[in-house]
């Protein structure tokens, strides 16, 4: 078993590295993914091994990359487009929720759009405005697209090959300030094995609170886990993965168990995941519950700027906070 | 330069070279100080507008005085940015000629909109430097009043400005400021890459459509973060007017004198309700993308080397020194002036305090918003629970 550390950034690089040699009809798409290798170098190094047919750096034109993907879709191939920030993705929301997202349901089942969508999103990079944000709501509220994040080097590359691999257009979020965080990756473990890419998973076994976290925010929590523990206080770390479709079985079932739940990421707290989530445990684990869902997010302002988004971001202390206080109720 | 009519049948026809008194090798290209410093008199465009400047020495000291200060407050910018003091840094090197010609050919009244690199246009409107660096160092989101400023906030978002400016100019028209020599005019700033955006061709049909009073200020520097030219377009930029309706002219971008009289031009055209025009200015990024890029790995040193050549502040250099308009005592004075506002600028970027966290929920609404207020004191309340504490 060949396994290997890699960052976070080059087990994608490796993924997709290996869908581009699996399947000649996964191509490559987005602005300054050749020769650069993106923003982000997380296609390095593939144009110059597939070619600029297959690593397609377009022009600058996000409504564009999404919609000459649907075409390629169409024609049979497999895109992956790479929005270079999160906030740049909006000039193209129109083709992914007005025409990715429907397309099959449109065609009555006839037409699939195998399309991955790759984002760097979330903070924590000390960027300028537009290059920070969380905008998974907006498409996890959107009927016909699934989303998922990965938090740690091996769940990336397995993932970004479940999706590429899937039918389903998708949207991928990738941590971007954990590009550079390192872990072992298992290189060889066939796909077909591997833990099925819309499922949830606990990355911390716990007693008294579920936490549950998602990207970039899961080492802050796994983090937070590890400060209260030296409190006595065990919190169960669950790693949601996939944001829609979410799966929630583990959740139940840990909450059902803890009697307490708190749900923590970046997005602003308004109509966000958040509220969802809370809102299926309470209704699913009601009679289980000793405090209110409680949720640790950003606040609902614009992404602030960089010398106080520290303070915008949940951090440890602020994941403790609320833990305390799902028992003072 | 008239409108062109919507058929587009006249105007874009002249579009052939008129090599005569075009730059060599590129007849397309307006030009008015070569490389080395010599003048043209004037050049004529692709639709047979004559284009000449007619300064005073002390006027052309000016324009000198401004690309030295520019280019010197552009490099203090960025070796902040190298000392950890910025963010980030999107540098003008090489671009000063293309952005003072056409910010001194900017009346008082005309209204600017520029993308982030637009410091030097900045510095011409007569606006304090210092102001977009908050944005820049992370310590605020850089905003201004851009009616105070008659100077729109800078815009990262690639190309959304052009539509911006547009209805700006649509408003002009409203009101009646068009038609007069002290009528309105507005000018949007975008580059290269930002040509494929959706937002900027919708700009220009609506400013070709309403007839807006605007221009179109394409700063070509040849890259659009790593992609070339080539992956935007298979026609010079400027002939991309010509099937809005509208005329285009393409500027040498490093020769301030010819930017000058092309946007002026332009400008005035506008202003007397003539409708849009685009100028590319034809130029080049000389540094990096912003400071977090590597231009090693898409562009070769010669290629920045030939461009080294066509220098916009050399040119300027030479030629006042060939006309005996300015000598040695007034080279040194400026960069003397240049270092003292760059040793300026660097201390009071050295001050700028980092804002209080409560502030971040300041100005999210005009009114507020009772969601906010709550927030804001949660989170007062939880900032306060670690005071005294390690924290
Ligand atoms: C909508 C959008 N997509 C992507 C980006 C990321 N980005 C920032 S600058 C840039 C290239 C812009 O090139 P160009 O328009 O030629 O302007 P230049 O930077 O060369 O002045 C890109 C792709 C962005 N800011 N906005
Ligand atoms: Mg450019």
């Amino acid at each position: 078993m060949a396994t290997e550390t890699l960052t976070l950034g080059k087990a994608l690089n490796t993924g997709l590295r290996r869908a581009l040699e699996n399947d000649p009809k996964v191509i490559i798409m987005g602005e300054d993914v050749g020769k650069l290798g993106g923003v982000f170098r997380i296609t390095d190094g593939l144009q110059k091994d597939f070619g600029d047919q297959r690593v397609i750096d377009t022009p600058l034109a996000e409504s564009g990359i999404i919609g000459t993907a649907v075409g390629l879709a169409i024609r049979g191939y497999r895109p992956i487009c790479e929005i270079q920030f999160d906030g740049f993705v909006y000039p193209a929301y129109d083709q992914i929720v007005s025409q990715v997202a429907k397309m099959h349901y449109r065609s009555g089942g006839r037409l699939s759009i195998p399309m991955v969508i790759r984002i760097p999103f979330g903070g924590g990079i000390g960027a300028v405005e537009h290059h920070s944000e969380s905008p998974e709501a907006y498409f996890a509220h959107t009927a016909g697209l699934k989303v998922v994040t990965c938090s740690n080097p091996q769940d990336a590359y397995v993932m970004i090959q479940q999706a590429i691999a899937s039918d389903d257009p998708i949207v991928f979020l990738e941590p971007k300030r954990r590009y550079w965080e390192k872990g072992q990756v298992d290189l060889d473990a066939p796909l077909s094995d591997a833990y099925p890419l819309h499922s949830a998973r606990v990355v911390r076994p716990g007693t008294d609170v579920t936490v549950l976290a998602y990207g970039p925010m899961v080492r802050t929590c796994l983090e937070a886990a590890t400060a209260a523990a030296e409190d006595g206080r065990e919190l169960e770390v669950i790693d949601l993965r996939s944001l829609s479709p979410l799966d929630l079985t583990a959740a139940y079932e840990s909450v059902k168990r803890t009697g307490r739940a708190v749900v923590v990421h970046e997005a602003p707290s308004n109509i966000g995941l958040g509220a969802e989530l809370a809102a299926r445990i309470t209704e699913e684990c009601f009679y289980s519950l000793e405090s209110p869902v409680l949720r640790v997010t950003g606040f609902d302002i614009p992404y602030p700027a960089a010398r106080v988004e520290e303070e915008f971001l949940p951090d440890l202390d602020r994941v403790l906070d609320a833990v305390d206080r799902t028992f003072g109720w | 330069m008239a409108k062109g009519d919507p058929g587009g049948t006249t105007r874009s026809r002249r579009a052939a070279p008129r090599s005569k008194k075009g730059a060599a090798g590129d007849p397309a290209l307006v030009q008015l100080l070569t490389p080395e410093g010599e003048r043209i008199d004037s050049a004529t465009g692709p639709d047979g507008t004559e284009y000449r400047v007619d300064f005073t020495d002390e006027e052309y000291r000016g324009l000198y005085r401004d690309l030295v200060l520019v280019r010197k407050l552009d490099a203090e910018a960025t070796a902040l940015q190298r000392q950890g003091e910025l963010g980030l840094w999107a540098s003008l090197l090489g671009q000063e000629a293309a952005q003072v010609g056409s910010g001194r050919a900017l009346r008082t009244q005309d209204m600017a909109f520029p993308t982030y690199r637009e410091h030097g246009v900045l510095y011409c409107r007569g606006i304090d430097p210092i102001m977009p660096l908050g944005l820049f160092r992370g310590v605020d989101q850089g905003g201004w009043d851009p009616n105070e400023f008659k100077f729109n906030m800078y815009t990262i978002v690639i190309g959304a400005q052009t539509l911006h400016a547009t209805g700006y100019a649509m408003g002009i028209t409203i009101d009646g400021k068009t038609g007069t020599d002290d009528g309105e005019a507005a000018i949007a700033y975008f580059g290269d890459g930002a040509t494929s955006q959706g937002d900027v061709n919708e700009a220009f049909v609506w400013a070709s459509v309403f007839n807006a009073p605007l221009v179109f200020f394409c700063q070509n520097n040849q890259y659009a973060i790593s992609e070339p030219l080539e992956r935007q377009t298979r026609v010079p930029l400027y002939q991309r007017a010509a099937g809005f309706g509208f005329p285009g002219v393409r500027v040498d971008g490093n020769d301030v004198l010819a930017t000058y009289a092309v946007t002026r031009t332009a400008l005035d055209n506008a202003r007397l309700g003539q409708g849009p025009s685009l100028i590319e200015a034809y130029t080049y990024r000389m540094g990096a993308h912003t400071t977090s890029d590597d231009p090693t790995r898409y562009r070769i040193a010669s290629e920045v080397e030939a461009w080294q050549a066509k220098d916009p502040i050399a040119r300027v250099k030479a030629f006042l020194e060939k006309q005996q308009i300015a000598d040695a005592g007034f080279f040194a004075e400026v960069d003397e002036q240049a270092r003292r506002e760059s040793v300026h600028l660097r201390e009071r970027v050295l001050e700028m305090p980092n804002p209080e966290p409560v502030t971040m929920f300041d100005h999210v609404y005009p009114n507020g918003s009772p969601l906010l207020d709550e927030q804001r004191a949660k989170f007062s309340r939880y900032m306060e629970s670690f005071e005294g504490s390690a924290h």
